[in-house]
This record gives C-alpha cells, sequence and structure tokens, in this order.
C-alpha cells in the first residue's frame, strides 16, 4: 500500500519561540492525512505544539558528488567562527 | 447505587471499545495508522480506568478497577453494543469510532459543567480526545467514502451493518435518576448533524434504521463479546493478584 502513498516530510516546533526541526517521514494520501499521521507518530510523547508537513518530492537536495567542492573549502576558514576575541564579564551570556 | 451503575456503563463502553480498537496494533494497513490506533485505545483505556476506579469507590465493596474489568462476565458489561461490533475492515473500524466519537465529544462538553468532581475531571480532558477521535476517523470516512470503487463499497457496507447500532447511543440507561451526568438523548441534534456533515463530504447517507439493536446496556450482548472478554481477561484470571 505504501507504494501508491506519497511520502511526507515531518518539521517539529518543541516549543514558541525555536524554530521547526525535520524529525522524520511519513506516508499519507494528502496534506491533511499528512498532518494527522504526523500527530500520532511524532508527538506522542509532548515533543512540540507545532507541526508542519512538506511533499518530499518538493524538497532539492544537494548532490553528494559535490559535497568535496561543497564543504571542503570552508573546513581551513577558521577566523569565520567568531572564537577570536574575549567578551567581557559584564555582558553576562550572549 | 444509581451514579454507579450509570459510572460502570461508560467506563464498560471506553474499555470495550479501546480494546477493540487495540486489536489493530500490529496489524494496520500502514505504520502511521498502526500507531495512531494505539494512540485513540489508550485515550478510550485511560478514561475506562478513571471511571472503573471512580465505580469501585462509589460501590465501597473493597472492588479495584482491575476487578471491575477482568472479574465481570459478559452479562454483566453494560456496554453499548457498537462498542463490541468486531473490526471487520478498516471502514467498519472508523466509522465506528466516528459514531462514538460524535456522541461523547458533546457528551463529555456537557459534563464538563457537571457537579460531580470526578465527571467534570474526565470531561474536561476527554472533551479534546473525542475532537481528536471524531476529525481522524472523519478524515477516513470522507476518503473511504469517496474514494475508489471498492473502498466507497466497503464505507456503504459498513454504514449498513452499523447504523442499526446507534440508536442504543440515545437510551438513558442508568443514567435515569443521575443529575450530574448529561441526558443523552439530547445529544442526538448534535450527533446528526456531525454525522451529515461528513457523511455529506463522503457521498453517504443515514439510513432509516427498521429494526434499532439494543440490549447492552441490560447485559445482553452479541456472541464477540465473549471471545474479546476471553482473550481480554484471560491473563489475570490465570494469575490472579499477579504484579509487575
Amino acid at each position: 500500500m505504501s507504494g501508491e502513498v506519497p511520502l511526507w516530510e515531518v518539521f517539529i516546533r518543541p516549543r514558541n519561540g525555536l524554530s521547526h526541526k525535520h524529525v522524520g517521514s511519513i506516508h499519507a494520501a494528502d496534506e491533511v492525512m499528512a498532518v494527522q499521521a504526523a500527530r500520532d507518530v511524532y508527538t506522542r510523547r509532548g515533543e512540540g505544539n507545532s507541526i508542519w508537513v512538506v511533499p518530499s518530492k518538493a524538497i532539492t537536495a544537494s548532490d553528494p558528488a559535490h559535497a568535496d567542492e561543497n564543504f571542503e573549502p570552508t573546513s581551513d576558514k577558521i577566523y569565520r567562527h567568531p572564537t577570536f576575541y574575549d567578551i567581557p564579564e559584564e555582558v553576562g551570556h550572549m | 447505587m444509581a451514579l454507579f451503575n450509570a459510572v460502570l456503563e461508560l467506563a464498560d463502553d471506553h474499555l470495550v471499545l479501546g480494546h477493540r480498537i487495540s486489536e489493530w496494533c500490529g496489524h494496520a494497513p500502514m505504520l502511521e495508522e498502526d500507531l495512531a490506533m494505539p494512540n485513540m485505545a489508550l485515550d478510550l483505556i485511560g478514561t475506562a480506568r478513571t471511571l472503573y476506579a471512580y465505580a469501585a469507590q462509589l460501590e465501597g465493596q473493597g472492588r479495584s478497577e482491575d476487578d471491575m474489568a477482568y472479574l465481570r462476565g459478559e452479562r454483566e458489561y453494560r456496554n453499548l453494543l457498537l462498542c463490541e461490533r468486531p473490526n471487520e475492515d478498516f471502514a467498519h473500524t472508523m466509522l465506528r469510532q466516528l459514531y462514538f466519537a460524535a456522541f461523547m465529544h458533546p457528551y463529555w462538553q456537557t459534563a464538563q459543567a457537571s457537579g460531580d468532581a470526578v465527571i467534570a475531571g474526565v470531561a474536561g480532558k476527554a472533551v479534546k480526545e473525542m475532537a481528536y477521535h471524531i476529525r481522524h476517523a472523519g478524515e477516513w470516512v470522507v476518503r473511504l467514502g469517496d474514494g475508489t470503487e471498492e473502498s466507497a463499497q466497503r464505507m456503504k457496507d459498513a454504514v449498513e451493518a452499523l447504523h442499526a447500532y446507534t440508536g442504543e447511543l440515545f437510551e438513558a440507561g442508568a443514567t435515569q435518576d443521575v443529575d450530574d451526568l448529561p441526558d443523552r438523548s439530547a445529544i442526538r441534534d448534535q450527533w446528526e448533524t456531525t454525522i451529515d456533515d461528513i457523511f455529506a463530504q463522503a457521498g453517504l447517507s443515514r439510513p432509516v434504521v427498521q429494526f434499532p439493536q439494543l440490549g447492552g446496556r441490560d447485559g445482553r450482548h452479541g456472541e464477540g463479546l465473549g471471545h474479546l472478554l476471553a482473550e481480554m481477561q484471560s491473563v489475570y484470571r490465570a494469575h490472579p493478584g499477579a504484579t509487575w
């Protein structure tokens, strides 16, 4: 049966103020059933207060074959990490 | 004693239907429903537990919620016949769930204002659960009813088979003399509105029932309940007092 039922990616927002996070995928006939299935599969233990579902086929992924040219060039650019200055004590938690 | 009997009827409805739905666990047509149905079963069984514990307390004979559930025979069970109807196919299961939830949702809405603190408490929790059961089962009824030729036929067959059991929802039963529980007959209009709205989308119609099926409240059940109880009660009866 699952062969005929479209796949959906599920995103859950754990709390207000946080962003939706990808948690997995489910099968459902349409978007209404997809939200219900996501609720039943991924929010059984109070994981969140908002659900997004997106048709998996709507997602364009980067090509694993391009991983080297996509991601390798950043590995020697450590100056992009904001770790080269001291934060004064008085600033507290940032 | 009137309240005890009325609470027991409600508890039996929830346990028997909850057990029926739990029978799908591991057998549902897809993983998503294999989780959705135990979710619904646990909602119903959770409500049953609170009600059995309350009934036991009202009775004051030292019985526990487990004694209520596991040590009564089928003639002592007071559940609606609708709740014990076999799962059959997915159309039957979803329609039975819709029929029950479309009644219990307005029932618990009214019961939230009950003068009985336990009933009002159960109602506050159950009203949200029943709203979801209507939505989940209702969406399936719409999709099966308005789906393929085969799914539409199965949905029609389910309506044909189960509709005769819906009249019992509105019978007073033991609530006759109980002020703290809603008047069941007063819920009929709201129930019909909910069903008609979903049936209109599903391309189904509400049949006229010639011979309503009654008797659950008097302990007169179909053959299926005996089998259900035998399976559900076997562990408790084989190992009385066992804990884990």
